[in-house]
């Protein structure tokens, strides 16, 4: 898999705001720690979960600051907006979404499956330089879902936003509702990122995580 | 790459952003950046929503059974207990600063203006969120009757109360302070206003969070600049905790 510098310079930049955006978050997160459904919610006692508190050294900045922490977060969330925007625009326009990431009927067959799995466990069926299906139901998830989602839910919770487009808190089920997708949305893409850092690491993917850096794999050349 | 290496990247790759946002964050330039996106912030909010759009409002069943306090919950003087034994009659409300004919108004005065009666969500900086209707006379009104002169930028807030031994002020622009939501309250869900949310009246700024909506309201003030009031921010959260002026957010 070759990558071109659109595709890494986002890669990088995203994945900067993404750390930025998390663990500010998490700052964020300890001011209340509690997460309502609806439109209001101010009482623990009517929350469906209470949240750790989570410690300094995982959020920032690396104390309890709740305006600092606010101003790293909306300074990421341009470079995040902004750079998801960018990164759409390009792959629908030079085709990386549609020839890489969008999925065939073919890759929601049990075959495409196992062809996938077999490519890692067994030493005779080489990878053909193009993503598995599981690779493409991944990305297209993470791309398409999880973090336009972010996005969305962000607008909804901030009240300057709201009187352009109150359709969108009320599909989002109120503004509690849209804060707590927005909780979850964070974590499923903290796990998405936790698998795909593992998995970059892995023995063997070494020329993977090259191509994300230099754009070359170093390898014989599938594409 | 040895296990262990790879670990001790992947902490290293974890801890040196956030231990660089630290350092970074107290520097000038940082500063001016934050204060710049914070600009995009609201430039966009008020590109994207038109000067006099609504928040949303909500049918008298959807409120929540109460709105907490936070911050000040009362006024530490014999004069403002004195005023909760009596109903405040002898409160007054100034307008003043850069306007034409200054006023004083007492509960009685604002009660007799035209009234408008809103049932909002009231949100937290810290994430959580309550709907109650606020009833009081809109803030344009008292501007209008005062004539504000042009050179007036920003609407100060004078409270009542302090809190860590500093005075409670707040701030916003002139599309704020215009904006129809924009209401004195006296009275929340039809009865006076209670000690712990602001009485006897208390500022609803409906598209900003709740620091925004100044308590034990006793000034209203039209400036310039609020750059020489207290540390210049704008506001008590945004001089001592460095609080975004603009709550949009």
């Amino acid at each position: 898999m070759k990558h071109r510098l659109t595709t890494r310079l986002w890669h990088w930049i995203n994945a900067a705001a993404l750390i930025v955006l998390f663990m500010s978050g998490l700052n964020i997160s300890n001011a209340h720690r509690f997460l309502y459904w609806g439109d209001y919610g101010f009482d623990p006692k009517d929350a469906w979960l209470s949240v750790v508190r989570f410690p300094a050294w995982a959020t920032i900045p690396q104390r309890y600051d709740l305006a600092e922490a606010r101003d790293w977060h909306s300074l990421a969330a341009w470079v995040f907006a902004i750079g998801l925007l960018v990164m759409w625009v390009a792959s629908l326009v030079n085709r990386h979404f549609r020839r890489d990431v969008a999925t065939g009927l073919s890759d929601w067959k049990p075959a495409a499956w196992k062809r996938a799995l077999a490519q890692h466990t067994r030493d005779d069926v080489e990878p053909d330089g193009r993503y598995n299906a599981p690779q493409k139901i991944a990305y297209g998830l993470v791309l398409g879902v999880l973090l336009p989602l972010m996005i969305f839910t962000g607008l909804a919770i901030s009240p300057g936003i709201e009187p352009a487009v109150p359709w969108l808190v009320d599909l989002l089920g109120g503004r509690q509702s849209a804060r707590s997708i927005h909780f979850i949305t964070a974590w499923l893409i903290f796990a998405f990122a936790v698998g795909h850092v593992s998995l970059a690491f892995a023995p063997g993917q070494r020329a993977a995580l090259k191509a994300m850096l230099t754009g070359r794999t170093g390898e014989k050349q599938h594409d | 790459m040895t296990e262990i290496k790879r670990r001790t990247l992947l902490a290293g790759m974890a801890a040196l952003p956030a231990a660089a946002c630290s350092e970074i964050a107290d520097t000038g330039p940082a500063r001016s950046l934050f204060e710049t996106v914070e600009g995009w912030h609201r430039g966009a909010h008020r590109a994207l929503a038109a000067r006099q759009a609504l928040a949303p409002e909500y049918a008298p069943d959807e409120r929540s059974p109460d709105i907490r306090g936070n911050g000040s919950i009362s006024v530490d003087t014999p004069e403002y207990r004195e005023g909760l034994a009596n109903g405040f009659a002898d409160w007054r409300l100034a307008v003043g600063g850069l306007v034409d004919t200054p006023l004083r108004l007492g509960l009685d005065e604002l009660k007799a203006l035209p009234q408008r009666t809103q049932i909002t969500r009231h949100d937290c900086v810290e994430g959580w969120s309550a709907i109650a209707e606020w009833t009081g006379p809109q803030l344009s009104a008292l501007l209008d009757m005062a004539g504000v002169r042009e050179e007036a930028n920003f609407v100060i807030f004078r409270c009542a109360d302090t809190l860590y031994g500093r005075p409670y002020y707040e701030s916003v622009d002139m599309v704020d302070a215009y904006h129809p939501q924009t209401i004195i309250a006296h009275a929340l869900n039809g009865e006076p206003l209670p000690e712990k949310n602001g009485a006897p009246l208390r500022m609803r700024i409906e598209r900003q969070l709740g620091y925004k909506h100044a308590k034990y309201l006793t000034g209203i003030e039209a400036v310039a600049s609020f750059e020489d009031i207290y540390d210049g921010k704008g506001g008590y959260w945004e001089d001592t905790n460095g609080y975004q002026w603009y709550a949009g957010i």
